[in-house]
This record gives structure tokens, C-alpha cells and sequence, in this order.
């Protein structure tokens, strides 16, 4: 499977990541080498295979609707860059 | 040109439990920024979420509410984009596998006939936080204590085809999850939140048009001003030979229209895949049994009961039932009196005008439905008429004792005595000789004019309490017998 430049570019910036113009031959041959060995294990019939949506054969425990947690702002806030009133800041953000 | 609108309906409904779906922070509504945020919520390295069993429980209650068929095995994924407020960097839904599947939802219209809709499907996720953008002049503040609340995300078919259709839908939708206790249903603080699908084609056509999705419309008369809205711009490009562009759009009240939210254009790629932390949710038959049969009764079963037993139109029925607290109150009422239609006039007439003046729900009414009962049975056998059941049920909201009490009291009692209220009719009778001249030379449609006022200088005369029916009776005899 062929990536082309414009799909590694849509990618980049669905996941927030900057790939420099000059990185970018690199990254999307890399890209296609990645998807050339999905292309091989597409060759196998999967047709009743379930798909797997965990590796764990288990399945969810459920806990009680019970609040355990006490406030904490002050130590989970503690490591934010920027913070007022009790809110985290982030650049302006406009919709 | 004739368009018909094409409407799908996505609800996200906030889900009644008191801690969030998958961490232990509270859900409470209002408290200061952040501070009902734990680790999990704000996506801190490491941590893993743990399922609500009570989230599990009130999806499955919907589900089995709309009569949908229940995922036995439903699978958490992961909705990829990046947004302030979504400190992981995606949302824990549900995409792939959801835990309420296919159903049909009964929509009671006005006219009394059900619409159906059918519902595609209702999943679990988790809520993101709030962007709080007027309270900083050059940033945007962020609080996380919505984060990870718990949400039912209920879809349509594009089934609507009038904006009347889509409110009908989202009140008897309210109206369902909040008797089966899934959720407060408090639209004023989120609980209920609405995107609406929209599209337009020619009439007769069966193809669908490009739509746009109005997001986050939390209010039953913005939605329907939102789809007027957009259903008129709509018309306007189709109309001058435009398209329609595939878009999120926002309802904005202040100027009642929609207006395009292009930061979130870029990133219409989630990239669904299942979330690793969470293993398969498994439902089997016996959890589905119990759930089943702690089903309460419904709307639509109690409308037809209140129909069937209690006697009441179409029409209070409508008005009584959408809300259980009331519905729960006219049984009570109904109950006490044994005068379920007059119950149900009282309920509909003085005492939700009363509630409405004094902005109260019928939970905070300070006449109990066990008075209002008392006062309907003096309405019923007649010892007050209409005007006077009237004065006592103001003295009963003033909480001037039980109705017998506030009658005994103030001396209210209707006039039944025949030989009394003849008096007065012939009192008046003698007192108005002009009156009834006129009337005897009055044909048959001017003298029913005319003898109101007899009946109002008699009920003046009894100070209101000479019963209507009587005096109505008695007043046609003594004319008929002048003329």
C-alpha cells in the first residue's frame, strides 16, 4: 500500500504532531513499510473470526455507585502550567 | 418550492447516579471548578477506569423502556480529537458494539395517535468538561468536574419530519427517563442535551439532502426555533441553486440562528478503536430479567389506564401523565374523592395556575393532594358550587385547615334549600319588572342572554352561595309562568 505525502500530512495533523517539510519523504516511506506488512496480514481469511476487542478473555467488573473520592484539587492542580481561580487556563480557545 | 425537512435526533442524557462512570469523584451539579476531578478524570499517566455498575444498569433500564434489544456483549472504544476540555485526548464511548441495540419509541402527538420512531441505538460514554471562555480576558479555563460524568447517548433514524415531531419526540423522551429514574431530566443544568440532524428534500423525493448537525441544543423550545432556523437557510441556498455544505453547526438564541463552528471541522476523523483499559461489558439474560421486572409502569400504559379507569379526555390525560410526580398526585386525588374527572379539573385549573404564579412543582404544592381530595368531595356530593369550591381552594393554598374546616369556618355552604332559593327568585323577580318585560317579549336565543341577569342578582343576593343549577331551574319556571 502507497502513502502519499497529503496522507501522512492529514494524519500528522489529526494526531497534533509537526512533521517538517523536509521529514516528510522519510516519515511517509516509513509510513507505506508499516502498512505494506498490514497489506500481508490482510491476505488472511478472517471471515469467522470474531474480532478480538481485548487480549484478556474476561470481562468488565463493574464497581458500586459509591463517591470515594475527597477533593484534591490543590495537589492534582499542582503541576498544571497555569491556573486561576480553581480552573485550568489553556490559550483562548474560539469556536 | 415544497421542501420536506429529514431529521435524525442524537440525545446525550445525563444519567441519575452520584459517582462518575468510571472514576469515584461525584456527580454533583454546581460546586466549584475542579474539584470533583480526580486522577481519572483528568487523564494523569497510569490510571484506569473502573465501570459504574449503576451506568450499566440505568442503560439497560432504557433500553428495555423502548422495548430495544440489549448488546449481550457491548465494547468501550476509544473517539480520537483534541479539545481542552478532553484532557486524555479521546472520549470513552461506545461505537462498534453499543449496549442498547435497534428499538421503536411510541411518540404520543397531540392529536392523541402514536408516531413511531425508531431508535438506531443508545451507548455509554463519558462526558467531557467545560470551557469557560468569558471569564478570562486571554485564556480559556478549563473545569474537569463534568468530566467523566455519565451519559446515555440515544440516536434516531432520520424518522422526523416536522419540528412539532422532534419536540413530541425529545418531551415524551423526558418523560420516559425520568419515570424510569434513569435520569433528573434537568434540562436547565445539562441533563439533556440535544444534536439535531437536518436536511431538506423536494417533497415526494426519497433521496436524502446534505445535512448539517446542530449540536448542544438544550432546550425544548430551541429546538424547535433552532430547526425553523435552519430549515429557512437551508431553503434559501437550495432555493438560489446553492449546496448545502456538510457542517456542525450552533444555535445561537441571542440571534435565533445557526452559524457554522468551523474549529471543529478539521478533526471529523475520530479514529474509533476499542479501549484496551476496558474489558467487554457482558449482560446475560437473568441480569436483563430483573432489570425487566423492576420496571416501573410507563407513560404510555398509565395514559391508557387513566383513560380507561379514571375516565379523564384525551386531553387531561396528556396534560396529567408526562410528569410522574403529577400523575402520582391525581391518583391520589382522584383516590380520595372518588371524583377522578372533577380531580383531574381542579388539578388542571386552580392548582396548576397557582403552582405556575408561584413557580412551584407539584412536589413543592402546599395543598396536598389528600385536601385538594377533600375539596373535590364537597364539589362532588354539592355542598359548593364552582365559585365557591374557588374561595376554598385559596384558603386551602393559604393553609387555613382542611377543606370541611375552612367551609365551616367561613359559612360557605352552597344553598340547596328549594323553598329558600325560591324566595330569593321571586324576590328578584318582583324587585326587576322591567327585566321581565324585556324578557317575555325577548325571543327563544335573547331570553337565555337575559336570564343570566337573574342568576347574577340571585347569586349576588345569596353572597355566592345559592347553587346554579337549582336557581338556573327554578328561575326558567317562575318566568315561563310570567309570559
Amino acid at each position: 500500500m502507497s502513502v502519499t505525502p497529503q496522507d501522512v500530512e492529514k494524519v500528522a495533523l489529526l494526531a497534533s504532531l509537526a512533521i517538517s517539510e523536509s521529514d516528510l519523504p522519510e516519515v511517509t516511506e516509513r509510513f507505506s513499510r508499516v502498512l505494506n506488512l498490514v497489506d500481508e496480514l490482510n491476505t488472511i481469511d478472517t471471515e469467522s473470526v470474531t474480532p478480538m476487542s481485548n487480549p484478556h478473555d474476561m470481562e468488565q467488573r463493574l464497581r458500586p455507585d459509591i463517591v470515594t473520592c475527597e477533593d484534591n484539587r490543590e495537589a492534582l492542580m499542582a503541576s498544571a502550567p497555569a491556573q486561576e481561580q480553581g480552573y485550568f487556563l489553556v490559550p483562548k480557545v474560539i469556536d | 418550492m415544497n421542501w420536506e425537512i429529514v431529521m435524525g435526533l442524537e440525545v446525550h442524557l445525563q444519567l441519575a447516579t452520584q459517582s462518575k462512570i468510571f472514576s469515584g469523584s461525584s456527580t454533583q451539579f454546581g460546586a466549584s471548578p475542579n474539584v470533583q476531578a480526580d486522577a481519572v478524570d483528568l487523564g494523569m499517566p497510569g490510571m484506569l477506569p473502573v465501570l459504574n455498575e449503576e451506568a450499566v444498569r440505568h442503560a439497560v433500564t432504557f433500553g428495555l423502556g423502548i422495548g430495544a434489544r440489549i448488546g449481550h456483549r457491548s465494547v468501550f472504544d476509544r473517539k480520537n480529537y483534541f479539545y481542552p476540555d478532553l484532557p486524555k485526548g479521546y472520549q470513552v464511548s461506545q461505537f462498534f458494539a453499543p449496549i442498547v441495540c435497534e428499538g421503536i419509541f411510541e411518540v404520543p402527538l397531540e392529536n392523541g395517535s402514536l408516531y413511531p420512531i425508531r431508535i438506531t441505538r443508545a451507548h455509554l460514554e463519558e462526558d467531557a468538561g467545560k470551557s469557560v471562555h468569558d471569564e478570562f480576558a486571554h485564556e480559556t479555563g478549563i473545569d474537569l468536574n463534568r468530566a467523566g460524568t455519565p451519559l446515555l447517548e440515544i440516536v434516531t433514524e432520520p424518522d422526523f419530519r416536522s419540528a412539532e415531531q422532534a419536540v413530541a419526540y425529545l418531551k415524551a423522551l423526558h418523560s420516559l427517563v425520568t419515570y424510569l429514574g434513569i435520569s433528573d431530566g434537568n434540562m436547565a443544568e445539562g441533563s439533556m442535551r440535544c444534536d439535531i440532524n437536518i436536511s431538506l428534500r423536494k417533497k415526494g423525493s426519497d433521496e436524502l439532502g446534505t445535512r448539517t448537525e446542530i449540536k448542544n441544543v438544550n432546550s425544548f423550545r430551541f429546538v424547535e426555533r433552532a430547526i425553523y432556523s435552519e430549515y429557512e437557510r437551508q431553503a434559501e441556498i437550495l432555493e438560489s441553486g446553492g449546496a448545502i455544505t456538510q457542517e456542525t453547526r450552533l444555535y445561537d438564541a441571542d440571534r435565533d440562528t445557526t452559524r457554522s463552528m468551523r474549529s471543529k471541522e478539521v478533526a471529523n476523523d475520530y479514529r474509533y478503536f476499542p479501549e484496551p483499559d476496558l474489558l467487554p461489558i457482558v449482560i446475560d439474560e437473568a441480569y436483563i430479567d430483573a432489570v425487566r421486572q423492576s420496571l416501573p409502569e410507563l407513560p404510555t400504559a398509565k395514559r391508557e389506564r387513566f383513560l380507561a379507569e379514571y375516565g379523564v379526555s384525551e386531553y387531561a390525560a396528556s396534560l396529567l401523565v408526562p410528569n410522574h410526580d403529577m400523575a402520582d398526585y391525581f391518583e391520589s386525588v382522584a383516590k380520595a374523592s372518588g371524583a377522578s374527572k372533577l380531580a383531574a379539573n381542579l388539578i388542571l385549573g386552580d392548582l396548576t395556575a397557582a403552582l405556575n404564579r408561584h413557580e412551584l412543582s407539584i412536589t413543592e404544592s402546599p395543598v396536598s393532594a389528600e385536601r385538594l381530595g377533600g375539596l373535590v368531595s364537597r364539589v362532588e356530593d354539592g355542598t359548593l358550587s364552582s365559585k365557591l369550591a374557588k374561595q376554598v381552594f385559596d384558603a386551602l393554598w393559604e393553609g387555613e385547615g382542611d377543606a370541611d374546616q375552612i367551609i365551616a369556618a367561613r359559612g360557605l355552604k352552597q344553598v340547596s334549600d328549594s323553598s329558600a332559593l325560591e324566595a330569593m327568585v321571586t324576590e328578584v323577580i318582583a324587585n326587576n319588572p322591567d327585566q321581565v318585560a324585556q324578557y317575555i317579549a325577548a325571543d327563544e336565543a335573547k331570553r337565555k342572554k337575559l336570564s343570566g341577569f337573574f342568576v347574577g342578582q340571585i347569586m349576588k343576593a345569596s353572597k355566592g352561595q345559592a347553587n346554579p343549577q337549582m336557581i338556573n331551574q327554578l328561575l326558567l319556571e317562575k318566568l315561563e309562568s310570567q309570559s
